[in-house]
């Protein structure tokens, strides 16, 4: 029986609040599958499982703060337990949108599912229903959100449940499953969740299908009360603000205390990525358009691959290299602050596909819907504060990672082109390093890298 | 496109990119992406949301124009004229 606990989503984090569990007692999950939000201090994550199997029981009701390595749940083997079968099963059509079914051979389930300790599998206030009604909810597969409750101040009753569970065995065929958190994400950007295609498991619905779509920005801009900074499941804007203020304060002094850092900088020829960009930006819909930004971080995600000594991390006094290039991204959020999550697999990432995901990344930065391997993934950070209108950064490194790499404004200087005084459009990029894990020649050689590979943006 | 319907879509295209924007605060020749923080993608957010609303194919030439609420309802009314 495997253990689900609290993840380290970065050095920066003690402990995390369970928000909501996006999976119940007798689901099949598989590894990588996004199980729980988890609110830290610096976002609200969904925090992905990394085992497979049939998740048993939950142990920690949502809305409470546990330290990191707290078990959350447990996860048997896959079929090991299942969940009592439940009246809409029968008799329906084999068709793939089944609901909370695990993909197992039917057979007599050996035990009931466990109960959870508390079934309220749902955020607190969510809807107003007691926590027997819920079980049953869960049991027949009945959505409480789309309930209207009959009983006293809206409350939904058990009557409202079985009701709501006859007319679908009844008629109609059974809805995809919506995870709550992709419903609760559906009524913030106005998308009907039946009419999403699910991609989960039996077409169930997860958040990134909701958020695929929606309408995007051009839909009308969602009250102001909806919007800005991460959405705060448990606390206050302003503890929030504070809490992030702390997290960075002591992510950043173990990064001075502990770090030897080196400072290398490089001035970046820009020209023919920017003819490339304007070119390709000439014939492309706007929606396919690119920035330099996107250019920068695939130079500095090959490059990281070419120069894998900077590519990983630094603990226990020795270094290991990253399985993969997943570049972390600075991203400043509107309330203040700063997280830095991961594009993963940056450098395999075309062009179009890396810009698509760093849109999707900064969106979902800012509004707290990261991913548990996005937020502690990385293997390398950059920052570019070319939009701030600076020119150098001289970063301070993310522990546990040995990299930070900086890029300012792209701007016009003069320069000399072939023996002669031009004005080109420059980057200055810079490379914050651990000393402990390379010396300069490796940071030079990086640094290197990046310049060459920017000379051909075609190749990128 | 008359230049008040012009301002008005320019104003709905920035808070639809940035839900929460004060934009109603904004003077017509405030320039916003400064004033509102707006990041190049943000902009480029805009850019893609008032050409949608408009009907304009808006070039990365024509961006420098879109600076201010008034650059950009100009620019509007004398694309659809």
């Amino acid at each position: 029986m495997a253990e689900f606990t609290m993840p380290s989503l970065g050095a920066d984090m003690d402990e995390g609040t369970l928000v909501e569990w996006l999976v119940g007692p007798g689901d099949l999950v598989r590894r990588g599958d996004p199980v729980a939000v988890v609110e830290t201090a610096k976002s609200t994550i969904e925090v992905e499982c990394f085992d497979t199997g049939t998740m048993t029981k939950l142990l920690v009701e949502p809305g409470t703060t546990v330290p990191v390595g707290t078990p959350l749940a447990l996860i048997g083997p896959a079929g090991e337990r299942r969940p009592a079968p439940h009246a809409p099963e029968k008799g329906e059509p084999s068709e793939p949108v089944e609901p909370r079914t695990p993909p197992e051979p039917p057979s007599p389930p050996p035990e009931p599912a466990p109960v959870p300790a508390s079934p309220a599998a749902r955020p607190p206030g969510h809807v107003d229903a007691g926590p027997l009604v819920r079980h049953l909810a869960e049991q027949s597969d009945v959505d409480l959100g789309t309930l209207h409750g009959s009983g006293p101040g809206g409350r939904v009753t058990r009557t409202d449940v079985e009701h709501a569970a006859a007319a679908r065995t009844g008629a109609g065929p059974p809805r995809a499953r919506v995870t709550p958190l992709a419903r609760r994400l559906a009524a913030e950007l106005g998308v009907d969740p039946a009419t999403v295609r699910g991609t989960g498991r039996q077409s169930a619905v997860h958040a990134s299908d909701v958020r695929r779509a929606a309408p995007g920005p051009s839909a009308p801009a969602p009250p102001a009360s909806a919007a800005p900074g991460p959405p705060s499941a448990a606390r206050p804007a302003e503890d929030r603000a504070a809490a992030m203020r702390r997290a960075i304060a002591g992510l950043m002094s173990r990064a001075n205390r502990d770090i030897p850092h080196y400072h290398l900088s490089t001035t970046v020829d820009m020209a023919a990525a920017t003819d490339w960009l304007h070119e390709h930006n000439r014939r492309s819909p706007i929606g396919e358009r690119l920035l330099p930004a996107a250019l920068l971080l695939k130079a500095a995600a090959l490059a990281a691959r070419e120069v894998p000594e900077l590519n990983g991390f630094w603990a226990d006094d020795h270094f290991t290299a990253g399985e993969g290039v997943h570049l972390g991204v600075a991203v400043s959020l509107r309330g203040g602050g700063l997280v830095a999550p991961a594009l993963r697999h940056a450098d395999t990432l075309a062009l179009p596909r890396l810009m698509n995901a760093l849109k999707d990344l900064v969106t979902r930065a800012r509004t707290g819907r990261l991913r548990g391997s996005e937020v502690s993934g990385a293997t390398i950070t950059v920052t570019d504060l070319g939009d701030q209108g600076v020119e150098t950064v001289f970063g301070v490194i993310h522990p546990p990672q040995v990299a930070l790499v900086g890029f300012g404004r792209v701007t016009d200087r003069p320069c000399a082109v072939d023996g002669l005084l031009g004005v080109r459009p420059v980057v200055t990029a810079t490379l914050s390093a651990d000393h402990r894990a390379t010396d300069g020649a490796v940071g030079s050689r990086y640094l290197t890298a990046v310049a060459r590979l920017l000379q051909k943006p075609e190749h990128l | 496109m008359n230049r008040t319907d012009a301002l008005d879509m320019v104003r709905e295209s920035i808070s639809s990119v940035i839900p929460g924007a004060d934009v109603a605060a904004l003077a017509p020749d405030d320039a916003f992406r400064e004033a509102l923080d707006m990041d190049s993608l943000d902009f480029l957010s805009f850019v893609e949301v008032l050409s949608e609303r408009s009907g304009i194919r808006i070039e990365d030439e024509d961006t420098p124009r879109l600076t201010t609420l008034s650059g950009s309802a100009d620019f509007l009314v004398a694309r659809t004229r």
